[in-house]
């Protein structure tokens, strides 16, 4: 990976938000908003991976898309798409060893769960509102969603260091957006992590909005990388919607990260194309509206132009994939739906205690009774 | 058996653990070479060396988070707060992170992380150094709260919390960690978390108490003795889950009850045990329960006003006699 040290950001980084300035390193940008490579670059991924990326993107747009359709037919609960992420998101995620790796994730990380295996009923069952939709089966090394604003990242921390007394294999993720990066959870987890040289990574996701406050009202600093130092870390900015640059950034902070060099910053600078979610109205905060965002900043076109100039893609493909994405989509909704209609009160009371005290059970016994017709 | 005082208890059964099974591991401010402020882990550093015995930064909310994150990983966390009152700058990760891990992952990860927590006044200690607030981890659904009053009890919980599947708040009386004193056996015992203790039979009234105001809930029935009256004394030891069932035996004996909580009146934890009283045993009462509590106030930071504020003697035989009267 090649880092540029300079003051100025590429040109690929376009927004004004999007400078560094206190010595961060800037990732050198590999893949350009017109899908060619940049002068000198060379493609990090080799023609599967650039397949296996690709597709994973197309599917989770797809499945974003049907997301906020569903909601808008009262088929499932608020929901916040990844759509125009996917860069960062797929590109980070490619890096890790699903197998032994962990994903500590925030709530906007749809192609990050793909990747580590999550099964797509999974996530409708989730979004229905149902608490089978929060456990990932055994295997998936994902934790649950986090609502609470960068909570997870001393979670990220502890699991990592303890991987590491422990002397077991797996590097862990915190993904974190902008906004939650001024939670003081994310700097006691930064401080720790610096101190345990944990084999861990912070991802921050700067989508350049907290529903209505634009990253500059979050902090004054030049860039959120640039908070690392304080911790004895290094920290890089990259174009997140570069996603050869995200991946070829993470997998040196994942390797770091295996041979004991301890915790990596990574500040994916993109954007967040849609609303907050499916309750929010960006119109009373922005002028720009998705579809302009979009055709501007677009990661999957980028990718999906350059695996089609390399002949790795072409519209039969983009076609299939659609096709069998449209078919998982459906059946995983179907079981889904059939999953969340078990819901009895007992419900309630699942997993609070290994082993629960007589009140507990009590009040289970009489909630059960009282819904027993 | 030995004589130790709270304290020494607390460390051995440390001590113990970590012996027993090396996934367990001490974190906190000032836990390794200073041995903890009241010296609680004191010798653990020479014995298990800095990894097992970790001094962390000064952020109480990453302790207890990162102790999520460990527990997840495989590590037994016993976290060191250097004071409850500090509590509330990790409350999130207590209340929505640490009690809630096995119900929001519906069982795939766990948090068996007990966390350690010394609260309560009467060392004329520093201002939030004192506060009692039990009452507010208890409202805390998935964790339990612990309070044990002596030394033997202390070992014996500290033990089972450690061993718990869940996580557990051990909490422990700043004045009484060296006051307190009593035969601990030295090897390898727990005591069962959720099981109240009777301190001490009678029949006329029950006095209820835990941690700190144990002692005094006995030396008030010494001098209730003395004037023929016989207090049962029922020391709680488990804040979270109640014992209901020794509480309701115990006033359906005596008909009448006094509760002593050290932190304010309103909402605090003897309502919680005035209103179990009343559900479970309201005909066998022949008086109003009472409850002696510090007033609704800031804790005093002045040492001045300590003694005003903290339940003693003349409060608590006030209440009884009240109740006795009625
Ligand atoms: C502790 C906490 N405070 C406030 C909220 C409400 N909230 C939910 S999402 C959000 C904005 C988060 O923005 P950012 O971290 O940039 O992530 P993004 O949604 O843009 O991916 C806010 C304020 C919350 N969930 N948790």
């Amino acid at each position: 990976m090649e880092t540029i040290k300079t003051e100025s950001p590429p040109d690929t980084l376009a927004d004004k938000q999007r400078f560094g300035g206190h010595g961060e390193n800037i990732v050198a940008p590999i893949l350009q908003a017109d899908g060619t490579l940049a002068a000198g670059a060379e493609c990090p991924m080799d023609d599967d991976q650039v397949q296996e990326v690709l597709s994973l993107m197309i599917r989770s747009r797809l499945i974003d898309e049907r997301g906020v359709s569903y909601q808008r037919q009262g088929r499932i609960g608020t929901f916040s798409e990844n759509r125009g992420q996917e860069g960062a998101s797929a590109g980070s995620a490619m890096a890790l060893n699903a197998e032994t790796d962990w994903v500590v994730q925030s709530y906007r990380e749809l192609p990050v769960l793909l990747r580590q295996g999550m099964p797509l009923e999974q996530y409708w069952t989730l979004f229905i509102g149902h608490p089978d939709g929060w456990g990932f089966p055994e295997g998936v090394n994902v934790w649950p969603l986090q609502i609470e604003l960068g909570a997870q990242m001393p979670h990220a921390v502890g699991m990592a260091w303890g991987f590491k007394r422990q002397q077991r294999p797996g590097v862990v993720v915190g993904y974190i957006g902008d906004g939650a990066t001024s939670e003081g959870d994310f700097y006691e987890a930064g401080n720790l992590a610096g101190v345990t040289k944990a084999p861990v990574v912070f991802f921050v996701q700067n989508n350049g909005w907290a529903i209505s406050t634009p990253r500059e009202r979050q902090t004054a600093a030049s860039s959120i990388a640039a908070k690392a130092a304080g911790w004895g870390m290094p920290s890089y900015i990259v174009d997140g919607n570069d996603v050869f640059a995200v991946y070829s950034v993470m997998r040196e902070a994942v390797a770091r990260a295996r041979n004991g060099e301890g915790a990596t910053l990574i500040e994916a600078q993109t954007y967040r194309v849609g609303a907050h979610n499916t309750s929010d109205a960006p119109s009373r905060y922005r002028t720009e509206d998705g579809a302009d965002a979009i055709a501007r900043t677009d990661p999957l076109v980028r990718l999906r132009t350059y695996a089609t100039s390399l002949g790795l893609w072409d519209a039969d493909r983009d076609a299939a994939l659609t096709e069998s994405t449209y078919i998982e989509i459906d059946e995983a909704f179907k079981v889904a739906h059939e999953r969340a209609k078990v819901r009895t009160p007992s419900m309630l009371f699942d997993h609070v205690y290994a082993d629960p005290p007589a009140r507990t059970i009590r009040q289970r016994e009489t909630i059960e009774k009282e819904f027993d017709q | 058996m030995t004589t130790l005082t709270m304290v020494e208890a607390v460390r051995s059964a440390l001590m113990t653990e970590m012996e027993r099974d090396d996934r367990v591991m001490v974190l906190g401010e000032d836990v390794g070479k200073l041995g903890g402020v009241y010296r609680a882990t004191e010798g653990l550093i020479e014995r298990f060396g800095p990894d097992r015995v970790f001094d962390t930064p000064i952020a109480e909310a990453s302790i207890i988070g990162a102790s999520v994150g460990l527990a997840a990983s495989g590590v037994i966390p016993v976290a060191e707060l250097q004071f409850l009152g500090f509590g509330h700058l990790a409350f999130h990760q207590v209340a929505h992170q640490l009690a809630r891990l096995r119900y929001r992952s519906r069982g795939k990860l766990t948090a068996p992380v007990t966390i350690r927590a010394p609260f309560g006044g009467g060392v004329r200690a520093l201002e939030i150094h004192s506060d009692a607030y039990e009452s507010m981890y208890a409202n805390v659904p998935g964790l339990k709260v612990v309070a044990p009053a002596t030394a033997h009890d202390a070992k014996g919980m500290l033990l089972a919390s450690i061993r718990d599947e869940d996580p557990v708040l051990f909490l422990e009386p700043l004045r009484g960690y060296r006051l307190i004193k009593d035969e601990v056996p030295d090897g390898d015992y727990t005591v069962e978390l959720g099981k109240a203790r009777i301190a001490r039979e009678g029949n006329d009234i029950t006095l209820i108490a835990w941690s700190g105001m144990v002692p005094q809930a006995e030396r008030a029935a010494d001098t209730l003795a003395s004037e023929g009256i016989s207090a049962e004394v029922i020391d709680l030891r488990s804040i979270t889950p109640l014992d209901v069932d020794t509480l309701a035996t115990s006033v359906a004996k005596t008909g009448r009850a006094v509760i002593i909580q050290e932190g304010p009146l309103s909402s605090g934890f003897a309502a919680e045990v005035a209103t179990t009283i009343a559900e479970e045993v309201f005909y066998s009462l022949e008086a109003p329960v009472q409850r002696v509590a510090g007033p609704d106030t800031p804790y005093p930071f002045a040492a001045a006003l300590e003694d005003f504020y903290l339940p003693g003697q003349s409060r608590i035989l006030g209440a009884a006699r009240k109740a006795l009267s009625a």
